[in-house]
């Protein structure tokens, strides 16, 4: 037996459900864990009602935000798997019929005439990037990444002599200058590479890393460590009430740059971080490969 | 901070919203409707003309919201229903809260001073719904009452009156005496940013 079409689409709308509806297991994790160690009222009741939040969302089948965000997908395609151009095709028709069964909200506008296409897909949307690798298997990675939590997204181009402290300061400016509203806890995501495009490509794919998992290069894991503390001493705290926990965690990556560039690319995530991982087989056999929160007796595991 | 508790209901009275303080924690039950940028503008056009409101928004809270609704045979179910940025209607809410009547302001990342202002002379206050949280909103909905202008705006933009039993945790954050929680919030984060970013320079680079 080998793959078909509608063994793609069957696959890609499990991908998205799972993602729009069921949170990954490592960011309710670093939520409960923030709510028991958190002793600011506000913020605990804030933590409190994002947990409750996303309990309800497993447990309804539901949206856990109603904005269900922009779909980036991340594809490595085996070069001997049977479907290869027929994968794009197949992820827009399964995006196409989950945002018509009213699990999405229509979230692609075309920007010159100001017209929501109603289905969110549209020119470069979703946004999708492709990697083709040894094997028959295609790997995916998928995010609906929020609107709000984009706008402190940036990139600071900075002469290489003051890099490293440019991205410092870019890193908490971001994230204190926009305050409650891109809906903290946050992940951020932070790169270095040779162009701006670069930067931020991998800072928002940087997202994907759990929550607690370091970069596995020393230097880059303290600096992850490094940002996380000093973002937390912000006092931000969840939706803007102070306490703990501005930030779950802090993912850096980077691609070599050129000697007179140093391109810094800072990407925020919402506490509604929606992202999965699928592996699908060349025999059309496909498994969600991430863990996320899950119903079981009436109430919530993850797994 | 206080975080005291309140269970209101609404119409709200002047009494009901003068004893809450920044800081207090509500839960609200009772009539509340949604409007965003579009439908402000819309109600404000209304009132102008002297037409009469489809509903009555005296004593109500306005929740800036636009839900995910799906149609159900003979009704609504509403699917998700986070908040959505205050912000933006900033430059319309004094006026708002003026001609409307409302005493309460649901909604997400605080307002500016116009709108603590009128909150001040009104007797109105602004709290915060927890940003992203539309499923723990949706299930304190109980009934769609009525959705108004649905053709003209869609679904996102319409006018939802809407039944919701202890719907919170609403944080006040503006309360009738004007005070304006963000405002400070805000100047203490980036005084602490400017702190960080200095203690940072003075560390080895990685």
């Amino acid at each position: 037996m080998a793959v078909t079409r509608e063994d793609l689409v069957s696959a890609f709308r499990e991908l998205i459900l799972t993602t729009a509806n069921r949170i990954p297991a490592d960011v309710y994790e670093a939520i409960r864990d923030a709510d028991m160690s958190e002793d600011n009222p506000l913020a605990k009741a804030q933590l409190g009602a994002i947990l409750r939040n996303m309990e309800l969302a497993c447990k309804r089948g539901r949206p856990i935000c109603q904005d269900t965000g922009t779909p980036y997908l991340f594809l490595e395609i085996g070069d001997g798997f049977p479907l290869r151009s027929q994968v794009i095709e197949a992820f827009k028709d399964a995006i196409r019929s989950v945002t018509r069964e009213g699990v999405l909200r229509p979230n692609a506008v075309d920007p010159l005439y100001a017209r929501n296409s109603g289905d969110n897909t549209g020119r470069y949307i979703p946004w999708i990037h492709v990697d083709l690798v040894p094997g028959d298997r295609v790997d995916v990675k998928f995010m609906l990444k929020g609107g709000g939590s984009e706008a402190p997204s940036r990139l600071v181009m900075t002469p290489p002599l003051k890099g490293w402290s440019k991205l410092k300061e870019a890193v908490i400016r971001a994230v204190a200058e926009y305050g409650p509203l891109p809906c903290p806890p946050l992940i951020v995501g932070v790169a270095v590479a040779a162009g701006g495009d670069i930067a931020l490509s991998l800072a928002k794919k940087s997202l994907f890393r759990p929550i607690g998992v370091r970069n596995s290069d020393p230097k880059a894991a303290r600096l992850e460590e490094e940002l996380y503390k000093a973002l937390n001493k912000l006092g931000v705290g969840p939706h803007g009430f102070g306490g703990k926990y501005t930030v779950l965690d802090v993912k850096f990556d980077y691609a070599y740059r050129h000697p007179a560039s140093f391109a810094i690319g800072v990407v925020t995530s919402c506490w509604a971080t929606r992202r999965a991982t699928m592996t699908i087989e060349s025999s059309g056999e496909w498994r969600i490969t991430s863990k996320h929160l899950y119903p079981s007796n009436g109430s919530c595991v993850t797994g | 901070m206080s975080g005291r508790e309140y269970r209101l209901r609404t119409p709200l009275s002047v009494g009901d919203v003068e004893r809450l303080r920044v800081g207090d924690i509500v839960y609200l039950s009772g009539l509340i409707f949604t409007a965003r940028d579009e439908a402000h503008k819309k109600i404000l056009e209304e009132i102008e003309s002297g037409r009469e409101l489809p509903f009555n928004p005296e004593g109500l809270a306005l929740y800036h919201c636009g839900p995910v609704a799906r149609r159900l045979d003979g009704g609504w179910e509403i699917i998700a229903a986070g908040p959505t940025t205050s912000m933006r209607m900033e430059s319309v809410e004094a006026e708002f809260i003026e001609k409307t009547g409302v005493r309460m302001i649901i909604g997400k990342g605080g307002m500016g001073e116009r709108t603590a202002d009128a909150m001040r002379r009104h007797k109105a206050v602004y709290t915060v719904f927890t940003g992203g949280a539309g499923a723990l909103a949706a299930e304190a909905i109980k009934r769609v009452i009525d959705v108004y202008w649905l053709e003209e705006l869609g679904i996102p933009e319409a006018v939802w009156l809407l039944e919701v039993e202890d719907f919170g945790p609403l944080i006040v954050t503006i309360d009738t005496t004007g005070r304006n929680y963000y405002e400070g919030r805000r100047r203490e984060v980036l005084r602490r940013a400017e702190e960080v970013i200095s203690e940072l320079a003075s560390k080895k680079l990685p």
